[in-house]
């Protein structure tokens, strides 16, 4: 439940450019500039920081104040010093004592945020779009994607709509694909811009390295447009996965759980097993209670025990149809037991909470939880936990 | 709608639901239609490449003539199923069907992927209904030779099919144990430096399976498929042995046969005979009690020995569609009690109504699959494009003979009488065939219609399949849309997984 921001002191002058954190070993090791890289110094440990400013190194991380005016910039005293942990990549911000973390070596849920900008309006938008000229992103997440470690297995690219930046994401992800050749990169996608087979075409030769996540909605085009409140999207969404399935592109197909898509849940497993048999994945999701979700908690909100029988019926339809299935953001108390081997623990670690009722479950550890953003009112009255005896009488 | 989605999203102000539903003009699609019989008084639509929908009965001819009222709850499911769309959609949902089309048709694509080696015509059963005119246990002549057989196994290796299915049958295959066993370790030797994946299986009574049999058969992962008529009283009246103790030694014969292969890969199949039909739960129950959980019911089928002896023990097809019927029901009934068992023929049907891929199932395909889905190599070395078509021969008509083992492979998919099949074997050009809503699921027979009638084309509604075929998707879709949810839950879960 770590945060991704925490405030800390500033000792000199750090740069505004993303920086890697290593300890001392793995500083004086890596094949990294060192001036894009901080040392994070060991608790209690007494170093020369002036050799470690004649080492070239852009700055340390120490957890408390230097002695005196230091020889190189010395981030200390965090909130939250669990924050800023070695491996990962943060950026200071310019004179400030704001430190981000743009990447964390521990997380299995990284994500890199490309743009604020979208084409669609999605009732359930936990990150709403801003119009804005964002295209600087780019170039930073080029130099943040050279910090990020190698072995990473899977990295994001969310927004907005990713699409929108044309050949500058192409740009990043062959970037990605050269610095990071053996992650898999996971794109957030509407996919309705590539309607446009000239879109397709410039991400040639990532096959296999991207997988494109493109929320489908429902099987019928008023339902989709409906909840992402754009004229058109299903239609153009469907050309855009046969255009990008026609180029042998990875596709996984994303249903947002909510009062506005549960009438078609059944429907959906079966258009989906007919019309997208190539889909390498499904992921059912429960709703994150951020942005627009809240804003329009009284269309969307239905306690999932009301859907919970139809999301059966559809998770083994497709699964038995051979397309992998998983269930996204519900907890497992409120799942049949048959569903559990499907769902995953999906909500990112820096957003995801237990409550009270939690304490006392006895599958706690394998369950996702729930959005630290989801108050009572988003809450399942079946929320109950798991103990010995349930689990023998499902 | 980006360009205006932007100020609204500042505004944050949404559109209704009523903004996006395009009430307007629909366009049809192509489509069948099949008016059911069932109380609920539904017609069944079905679109081109078989999703299905069905809409009250008086609202047919409004949605044909463009007047589906915009609020009419059909609506999403037809336009889900590629019924009707928006003229917007168009492009899209025949790209939609285009894609369903091509995993349908998948198997054009493979070449044939089922090859039978009838490695001996002898038997120790003389069968009333025998399909296959067998010869006695001990008539000289009647087995595949060692040449031919070698032959036989280079045409496989010809074949472009990367998963093919070996199925060895007879008459008895066992009699003729080494003749198989040479065959299997010729194409596992080849299959070595080869991309293919080759499954073995075998027809068989099992009553020759020795321990040293069941070891080889298991060390090669066979599939075996034998025959169970029933309880013993059925059983034995039209699968007469010298001893008549068939049934006993079957059932014996099955349970070596599972403790060597494993359960799932021992299979039995039932031929319906005159007697049979009397009953239903009879046979079922026999099933359930011999611990299978599949039960495949075939009606007698009108070639080889069944043909002539059709006035003894034959049936017109209405009587085993109400045999059919009893036993299906008494079936799902039992599943309704948690007693888990399926028919094996309504589990493909029900593969095809529910699923759009291709269903590997080489007898109910269009273009028809004889000869491009399935080669029989027979026990004298000639080549047929089915079984049917080699029982043909032996009741005299050798038409549909490719050739012999010796014949290279592309020599015998270029034969005249496969040319003529597949012209024929067509079922959305045939008559009968073309318009019924049964035809996505359903299969072209031309085999049978030149058994039947000596032309590859003929009068579909009166033939033996099309009768069949009519009266258990009928039956089946009669459960899918009128049925108890618990009953379409069963019937659902009769389809193979994908796994």
């Amino acid at each position: 439940m770590l945060a991704l921001h925490t405030h800390a002191k500033v000792a000199g002058r750090f740069p505004a450019y993303p920086l890697k954190i290593l300890d001392l070993t793995e500083a004086l090791a890596t094949t990294l500039a060192r001036t894009r890289v901080a040392a994070k110094l060991p608790s209690g440990y007494s170093v020369d920081l002036g050799a470690l400013a004649m080492l070239g190194f852009a700055g340390v991380v120490a957890e408390t104040a230097p002695g005196s005016e230091p020889p190189l910039p010395v981030l200390h005293s965090a909130g939250d010093p669990a924050v800023v942990d070695t491996g990962d990549v943060i950026q200071i911000r310019s004179g400030g004592s704001q430190v981000r973390v743009l990447f964390r070596r521990r997380s299995s849920s990284n994500s890199l945020f490309v743009t604020e900008r979208c084409n669609s309006l999605c009732l359930m938008c936990s990150q709403p779009p801003r119009e804005t000229d964002d295209n600087w992103r780019i170039d930073e997440l080029k130099d943040i994607v050279d910090l990020i470690d190698p072995t990473v297995s899977t990295i994001g690219i969310t927004g907005g709509e990713p699409t929108l930046l044309g050949h500058r994401l192409a740009e990043l992800l062959s970037h990605m694909h050269h610095s990071l050749p053996n992650t898999q990169i996971h794109v957030l996608t509407n996919g309705r811009l590539f309607a446009d087979r000239a879109l397709v075409e410039l991400f040639e030769g990532l096959q296999g390295y991207v997988t494109w996540g493109i929320p489908v909605y429902a099987d019928v085009p008023a339902v989709h447009d409906y909840v992402v409140q754009a004229h058109g999207a299903f239609f153009e969404t469907l050309e855009g996965i046969y255009n990008l399935a026609g180029s042998r592109h990875a596709i996984e197909i994303r249903y947002v759980l909510h009062k506005q898509t549960m009438a078609r849940i059944r429907q959906f497993a079966e258009f989906v097993s007919r019309n997208m048999p190539f889909s390498s994945h499904v992921a059912f999701m429960g709703l994150e209670p951020m942005g627009f979700a809240k804003m329009n908690r009284a269309l969307l909100w239905v306690d999932p025990v009301e859907y919970v029988q139809d999301l059966r019926f559809a998770v083994n339809w497709l699964d038995r149809a051979g397309v992998p299935t998983s269930i996204f953001n519900l907890p497992l108390c409120i799942l049949q037991h048959d569903l559990w081997r499907f769902a995953r623990k999906s909500i990112s670690d820096w957003k995801r909470m237990y409550l009270p009722a939690c304490e006392r479950c006895e599958v706690r550890n394998q369950c996702g939880g729930f959005f630290r953003s989801s108050g009572s009112n988003w809450q399942s009255l079946a929320i109950s936990p798991v103990t010995t005896c349930d689990r023998g009488n499902s | 709608m980006g360009a205006d989605a932007e100020p609204r999203a500042r505004r944050n102000e949404f559109l209704p639901p009523t903004a996006f539903s395009d009430a307007r003009r629909y366009v049809l699609l192509p489509f069948r239609f099949r008016h059911l019989k069932s109380e609920s008084d539904y017609t069944l639509v079905t679109s081109e490449t078989g999703e299905f929908t069905c809409v009250p009965r008086d609202l047919l001819v409004p949605l044909v003539a463009g007047q589906l009222a915009p609020d009419s709850p059909y609506r999403l499911d037809l336009e889900a199923k590629s019924i009707i769309t928006s003229d917007a959609g168009l492009a899209i949902t025949v790209r939609r069907l285009a894609s369903q089309y091509r995993a349908r048709k998948s198997f054009i694509f493979e070449g044939p992927s089922l090859v039978l080696f009838v490695v001996t015509l002898r038997c120790d059963h003389s069968c009333h209904y025998c399909q296959v005119s067998r010869r006695s246990e001990f008539a000289p002549d009647f087995d595949m030779s060692e040449v031919d057989a070698l032959a036989a196994v280079d045409r496989l290796f010809e074949m472009p099919a990367k998963n093919i299915t070996v199925e060895f049958q007879g008459g008895e295959p066992l009699l003729a144990f080494e003749r198989v066993r040479q065959i299997v370790l010729e194409i596992s030797r080849r299959q070595a430096s080869s991309a293919k994946r080759i499954t073995f299986s075998m027809a068989t009574t099992l009553h020759h399976a020795t321990p040293e049999i069941l070891e080889f058969l298991k060390q090669y992962d066979f599939s075996v498929s034998t025959s169970l008529d029933g309880p013993p009283e059925i059983h034995d009246r039209h699968r007469p042995t010298p001893k008549r103790d068939s049934h006993a030694r079957t059932m014996a014969a099955i349970d070596r046969a599972r403790l060597a292969l494993g359960a799932c890969s021992v299979s039995a199949l039932t031929t319906i005979t005159r007697e049979a039909l009397k009953h239903p739960e009879a046979i079922v129950d026999s099933y359930v009690a011999a611990g299978f959980n599949s039960i495949f019911l075939r009606p007698l089928s009108p070639f080889g020995f069944a043909t002539r002896t059709e006035g003894k023990i034959g049936y017109p097809m209405k009587d085993f569609l109400a045999f059919y019927a009893r036993a299906l029901a008494y079936m799902l009934e039992l599943n309704a009690k948690d007693t888990s068992i399926s028919e094996a023929y309504a589990a493909i049907l029900l593969t095809h109504i529910f699923t759009s891929q291709s269903s590997g199932y080489v007898d109910l395909r269009s273009p028809q699959g004889a000869g491009s889905g399935t080669l029989v190599f027979n026990y004298d070395g000639g080549v047929y494009p089915s079984d049917e078509a080699r029982m043909l021969a032996e009741t005299g008509n050798a038409s549909l003979r490719l050739g012999n083992v010796h014949t290279p492979f592309d020599e015998l998919m270029a034969a005249p009488a496969l040319r003529l099949l597949l012209e024929a074997g067509i079922a959305e050009i045939q008559p009968g065939c073309s318009d019924c809503a049964y035809l996505p699921y359903c299969g072209a027979d031309p085999v049978a219609t030149i058994a039947r009638t000596g032309a590859p084309i003929g009068h579909t509604l009166s033939s033996a399949h099309c009768q069949r075929h009519m009266g258990l998707f009928d039956l089946l879709f009669d459960y899918l849309i009128a049925g108890e949810a618990r009953t379409v839950e069963t019937l659902r879960s009769w389809v193979p997984s994908h796994r």
